[in-house]
């Protein structure tokens, strides 16, 4: 390795060094109420070669390819890094009440949710097939731990689930990977774009055979389950009800930008060009309508509250793929970013969003230690600022203007209605209309249901300017939308 | 033995695997029926290895000896990284399994679920 390859890869070894020195820490320190503070600033390590990357300030950063083309930390991959540093520090902050109810484990829950993100950091960087799997496993293993974290039933029962559902995608993934690298010849993204358009293809056939075909179905079903979408979006619900709320924010939020990340570059990287985007463009459509119509349908019926936001989280990545589907025109001009774009921004928006929806109701419900939606009735006089935060959340889930729920969605469906899928928009308006049920129905428990008793909530401060943080970003990134539209069109150079 | 034979190996393997998964109800045996999924993977991606062209072969005149060895392992490389994985997935599998073991006293998964709609 040359030091140009340190440079490179120095957000996610930071990443992991932070993971691996809060194991430490929790083992030499006598004071664990620290442990979270620690953590927190330590993500500005990351984040600092993060934006030394960005900028450009140390080291030969030109060439952003490192390790023979495996990682390459380009503005595309920086941008999710900035993501997914600032949900981990958010979820962190907002969670230090709740870890103070596990004594003594406080540091491996740190340390493990580190782990996944500097795996979700490496998996955005990652263009190359092996580096996209190993980087993949990385997240989903600590995750599985992290559900099975309070050893209740429940919580282990969730835990099982997710692992062995993960297990089951991964190797649906890798048989997918091993016939694309089979039928190329290649495991780099660029590569197997090349030699797609070189090889003799058939033209009656999908991406010119039925080897590639079979590769990058599986590939999708693989990646489904992490961003998901149905027909795996049954892991879902059991995982946010059973597992730590913190890790249900952190899933609902990082995994699923990372996810969303790596189908983008591998479906434009290593098959942008014309006739094979066609191929893929109508699948992914189809996904993206299936998923928003069923995660919707199933949230309408749900009483807990985690239940209702894990098949909220679904129907919202079906809108996104909407997005991924909409792809137009060919590489290189104006209308084959503007699909990708709307999911950046979309992505961005929806990390405040949920952000603000989840950190809320971990301030609620970790004080009544009740999950169901009439827990939350009367919120609004018992804890009016944690309510009035909830609110702003759900609205923007909804859709409502002038959040930032609604520019992303009028962003992703008008991407779909000019690449000509006119349908997929209309599937996605209606849908959202069903979603406003389920939505203020938890709005009309917290302002128009009688309270159980009315002793106040007082939530602790370091969640609330996590909260609040995350709800103004909702207004102010609703309102004024063009600094992260120029931000995501920046990082979507790559393609 | 062609490259034909061996895929559809592998695709008989990966089958089972996805059999064993969904029809058993014991936890440790679906366990064994994902590690036979991973297993097929691996034989395809060493068949692939073995049997066509690699990308950096395909076009050059002269190939530069280390350059082609190199990426003509990239499956063998691949195989490698899933049977590392793999083990680490059953170990952490079996871990949570024995945690459940001691919470629920079974390790059938239609007496472990408890969470419905």
């Amino acid at each position: 390795m040359t030091a140009h390859d340190w440079w490179i890869i120095a957000p996610e070894l930071a990443a992991a060094g932070l993971a691996a020195l809060l194991v430490i820490a929790d083992l030499a320190l006598r004071n664990k109420r620290i442990l979270a503070e620690l953590a927190v600033i330590g993500l500005a390590a990351p984040l600092f070669f993060s934006l030394n990357l960005w900028f450009g300030w140390y080291g030969d950063t030109t060439d952003p390819s490192a390790l023979f083309g495996a990682i390459t930390a380009d503005r595309f991959a920086l941008f999710f890094h900035f993501l997914l540093i600032g949900v981990s520090a958010a979820v962190i902050l907002a969670s230090t009440k709740y870890l103070e109810r596990m004594p003594g484990l406080r540091g491996e829950f740190l340390a493990l949710m580190l782990f996944s993100m500097s795996g979700m950091m490496m998996l955005v960087s990652a263009k190359e097939l092996v580096a996209i799997y190993v980087s993949l496993e990385l997240t989903a293993l600590p995750v599985a731990a992290l559900a099975a974290f309070h050893r209740g039933a429940r919580s282990v029962e969730a835990g099982l689930k997710f692992l062995v559902l993960s297990a089951i995608a991964s190797a649906l993934l890798l048989y997918g990977m091993v016939y694309i690298y089979g039928f190329t010849g290649s495991t780099n993204l660029e590569i197997i774009l090349q030699r797609l358009n070189e090889i003799p293809s058939q033209p009656d056939q999908p991406f010119g055979s039925y080897g590639v075909l079979l590769g990058v179905v599986l590939i999708v079903a693989g990646f489904a389950f992490k961003m998901a979408v149905v027909p795996w979006q049954m892991w879902v619900p059991d995982v946010y009800e059973g597992s730590p709320t913190p890790l249900a924010a952190f899933l609902s939020v990082a995994s699923k930008a990372a996810a969303f990340a790596v189908i983008i570059r591998v479906l434009y990287a290593a098959f942008g060009s014309e006739p094979l985007t066609q191929d893929w463009s109508g699948l992914i459509a189809a996904l993206a309508a299936v998923t928003m119509t069923v995660g919707n349908l199933l949230a309408l019926s749900q009483k807990n509250i985690k239940r209702l936001l894990g098949y909220s989280t679904v129907s919202q990545a079906g809108y996104m793929l909407a997005g991924v589907a909409a792809v137009s025109a060919n590489s290189g001009s104006a209308g084959f970013i503007a699909g990708p774009q709307g999911v950046l921004y979309y992505l961005m928006g929806y990390a405040f969003t949920n952000l603000a929806v989840f950190l809320s109701v971990i301030a609620i419900t970790h004080r009544t230690g009740n999950e169901l939606i009439s827990g939350l009735n009367g919120m609004g006089r018992r804890s009016p600022v944690v309510a009035m935060l909830l609110t702003v959340g759900l609205l923007s889930l909804l859709g409502v203007p002038p959040t930032v729920g609604f520019m992303s969605k009028a962003f992703v469906f008008s991407a779909a209605v000019n690449s000509g899928l006119i349908w997929l928009a209309v599937i996605g308006v209606v849908n959202t209309a069903v979603s406003a049920y389920y939505y203020l129905r938890i709005v009309r428990a917290m302002y128009f249901e009688e309270p159980s008793s009315d002793e106040p909530i007082r939530a602790d401060l370091r969640a609330l300017a996590a909260t609040g943080t995350a709800a103004a970003g909702v207004a102010v990134f609703g309102i004024g939308p063009w600094f992260l539209l120029k931000l995501a069109e920046e990082s979507l150079t790559i393609l | 033995m062609t490259l034909e034979n061996v895929l559809l190996l592998s695709a008989a393997l990966f089958s089972i695997g996805i059999y064993g998964v969904m029809s058993r109800r014991s936890i440790i045996t679906t366990l064994m029926s994902i590690e036979l999924m991973f297993n097929a993977v691996v034989v395809a991606a060493i068949a692939f290895s073995r049997f066509t062209l690699p990308a950096s072969l395909a076009n050059v005149e002269s190939p530069v000896q280390a350059a082609a060895v190199r990426l003509a392992l990239t499956g063998h490389v691949f195989a490698v990284f899933i049977i590392a994985v793999a083990a680490a997935e059953v170990a952490l599998g079996l871990a949570i399994v024995f945690a459940l073991y001691r919470v629920r006293e079974t390790t059938e998964i239609t007496d472990a679920a408890t969470m419905k709609n």
